[in-house]
């Protein structure tokens, strides 16, 4: 059973990776919409015994979501917007990936050295924790709004594996109400999206820098 | 039961005002919720203060003194943040604006949404004080981010859509590490079985594995911190806070940033009952501190007199901050801080709103010698600096008081000499915009139209401040027990 389970754990690991090097932007959110379905099925594996109906249903509400909804909202965004099909990084692909290595050795290590309780799936942690870092690094080194939205929802993956490899569990409503929040979150940036769009003719975040302490009336605004 | 209605009022409402067609029927009922919830929140307030007080029903919400304190200045603020939105909305709908600095024609949102988003916020931030779960209260807080998004892009503008999406976004990801924080508080409490129950973690706290618990606080402060505008997670919060409309801009800075402070405070707790309190306080010290520091920098050259208002914010959450971090007599201190920044950053924001709407700016330097042009507005605009600034009498200047008296108490003589240089400095960067604004030399705006002065929206404003200046004078006994009883649920002492 959990031999299974570590495969996944490398799938998603391999899928971080991917996502540090991939340039198009309908890849990107397969990319991510896959995690999401794999990072969903997660918790049935690593399960002893017969899972129960909750867990079942659960983990359908959240593939649905991350494997479904999610990646039409965001190829819709990307549609609207007219978006160029890359993902225009700021740092170079190999840079990317070197530093998605690096975080999985960091990870690895802290995930050794941290007290957490054992899991009985090897490597889950320190999967856990290069997700997040992942995502952080499309949000900082990726220009486009869409991908920073992509980015937040790697670190949300991330922190499911998380919460799955401390065993921490939170009651139903408890969980609804997250993954609620977390479904209104991508919802309200792709309105955003839509009006930056709209109001800019692009999506290009590096623009959005109208609003700071020092510029402003050098501009002559 | 009150609890519950507390919370049902608002959310029924916001749903109920998307669906309303009338934008009458609207306006009234934002004000007439607003009412009801204040009536409900001074309710709740009676029964837990008064005599045979219940201690409530368990559950995931119910109020301690310290919900009861931070619900008590939401419901207040939305109360008359309401009279005044209704005013503004009447006059946006007649007289749709013009960008203030830009110069060109904006739309605004639909009314039924910026109506609707703001009840539901008021459901959010009321469901944050009462939250006994962190995991609820985690919810509620994200929550309050989403629900307020759509408020600051009230005015359809590029800058104000720029800085929406930096506040979604930095938000966003900063409370999803307060989630991490959340499941390392519920793997530290994981053989125990304490949970993420308030009542359960502080029973068990002192069986916690340390370690972890350390690690759930720095995520937790991290993440509460980037909402609450801690430096150096600070940088969405002037863009937002200058952006939205006044009315926004005073809920964002009064109510919704306590909230994220009621989210630190709840953990710093726990830590305390933990034997923890020596490292959360070194924390939430040295960040206040930098937070204190950096608004005093930032506050030199400013332009903008909202972006000025949202330094002062970031000033008095470092001071609020400092206050929990030296504990002892202080954190009483820092709560009444956060009452008083709250009614007096409020009042100042409407009145920016007002200086807006006569002068068609919000750059300091193009407003000059504003007591001509409004004049109660502009006393009200040299009040709220004085107030805000914590010159006597005044809630803010006793609650700084305090904090200094803690700090000299505790021999902390370099913290207690940055602090006082921090406010000196705020305090003259702020003296110089608030006097050129009101007196200076108005010049070359011969052919402007009078400005009608509208007194429903100054009402709030002076209500606020006289609020904050009986704080100052006179703390009535049934505060006073509650700031107390507050001080003692956040882990300080008296």
């Amino acid at each position: 059973m959990n031999t299974f389970a570590e495969l996944i754990i490398v799938f998603i690991i391999l899928i971080d990776l991917a996502l540090a090097v991939t340039g198009s932007l309908s890849s990107c959110i397969k990319l991510v919409a896959l995690q999401g379905v794999v990072a969903g099925i997660l918790p049935l594996l690593a399960m002893h015994g017969s899972p129960h109906f909750r867990a079942v249903a659960f983990a359908a509400v959240i593939i649905a979501l991350k494997g479904a909804v999610f990646p039409w909202l965001m190829m819709r965004a990307r549609d609207r917007s007219g978006a160029r099909k890359d993902v225009e990084p700021l740092i170079s692909y190999p840079a990317s990936i070197l530093l998605c290595l690096g975080a999985f050795i960091a990870s690895s290590w802290l995930g050794s050295r941290l007290p957490l309780p054992e899991t009985g799936v090897a490597w889950i942690v320190p999967a856990s924790l290069a997700t997040i870092f992942t995502g952080f690094l499309l949000i900082t080194t990726r220009t486009k709004a869409i991908t920073q939205v992509l980015g937040y929802l790697v670190i949300e993956n991330g922190i499911y594996i998380f919460g799955l490899a401390l065993f921490v569990e939170q009651p139903m409503m408890v969980e609804l109400a997250i993954l609620l929040d977390v479904f209104v979150a991508v919802f309200v940036m792709g309105i955003a999206i839509f009006h930056i769009s709209r109001e800019f003719d692009h999506i290009d975040t590096a623009e959005l820098s109208e609003l700071s302490d020092w510029r402003r009336g050098e501009d002559g605004r | 039961m009150i609890t519950r209605a507390l919370l049902l009022v608002p959310l029924v409402a916001g749903t109920l005002a998307f669906l309303l067609r009338s934008d009458a029927a609207r306006r009234a009922l934002l004000v007439w919720t607003a009412r009801l919830h204040f009536l409900l929140t001074a309710l709740v307030t009676y029964l837990h203060l008064g005599p045979g007080s219940d201690p409530g029903e368990p559950g995931w919400f119910a109020f301690d003194n310290l919900g009861l304190l931070f619900l008590g200045v939401t419901s207040l603020l939305f109360l008359g943040a309401s009279h005044y939105a209704v005013r503004y909305l009447e006059l946006e709908k007649r007289d749709p604006g013009e960008e203030a600095d830009g110069g060109f024609i904006f739309n605004n949102a639909p009314e039924a949404v910026f109506t609707g988003c703001l009840l539901l916020f008021l459901a959010a931030m009321t469901a944050v004080t009462a939250s006994r779960h962190l995991g609820m209260l985690w919810a509620a807080v994200e929550a309050t981010t989403l629900l307020s998004a759509p408020l600051i892009y009230f005015h359809r503008t590029r800058r104000s859509l720029e800085a929406t999406w930096k506040y979604l976004l930095i938000c966003s990801v900063g409370i999803a590490l307060a989630l991490m924080g959340n499941l390392f508080l519920g793997a530290a409490g994981l053989k125990t079985g304490a949970g993420l129950e308030l009542e359960g973690l502080l029973a068990k706290a002192a069986v916690l594995d340390q370690p972890l618990l350390k690690a759930a606080f720095l995520f937790l402060f991290v993440g509460y911190g980037t909402k609450m505008g801690l430096s150096p997670f600070h940088t969405w919060l002037p863009d937002a806070h200058s952006e939205a409309p006044a009315v926004v801009s005073a809920l964002l800075s009064g109510a919704l940033l306590n909230c994220a402070f009621l989210g630190i405070l709840r953990v710093s707790g726990i830590c305390a009952a933990a034997g923890l309190a020596g490292f959360t306080g070194g924390i939430l010290t040295l960040f206040g501190l930098l937070s204190l520091v950096t608004a005093a920098l930032f506050m030199v050259g400013q332009r903008d007199y909202k972006r000025m208002l949202a330094y002062s914010s970031i000033e008095h959450m470092g001071i609020m901050a400092l206050g929990a971090g030296l504990g002892g007599g202080a954190v009483f201190g820092a709560l009444l801080a956060a009452l008083s920044h709250s009614l007096t950053k409020a009042g100042l924001f409407f009145t920016s709103g007002l200086v807006l709407a006569a002068e068609k700016t919000k750059r300091i330097s193009e407003v000059k010698g504003l007591w001509r042009r409004a004049p109660r507005t502009a006393a009200l605009w040299l009040a709220g600096f004085f107030l805000i600034t914590g010159t006597p009498p005044s809630g803010v200047f006793l609650a700084k008081f305090i904090i200094l008296k803690e700090a000299l108490e505790q021999r902390h003589y370099a913290l207690a000499a940055a602090f006082l240089l921090s406010l000196a400095i705020l305090f003259a960067g702020m003296a110089r915009y608030f006097i050129s604004m009101t007196f200076g030399e108005r010049e070359g705006k011969s052919g402007e139209k009078p400005y009608v002065e509208e007194p429903a929206m100054l009402l709030p404003a002076a209500a606020f401040f006289v609020c904050v200046i009986l704080a100052g004078l006179y703390l009535p006994g049934w505060l006073g027990s509650l700031l107390a009883g507050a001080a003692l649920n956040a882990g300080g002492k008296l």
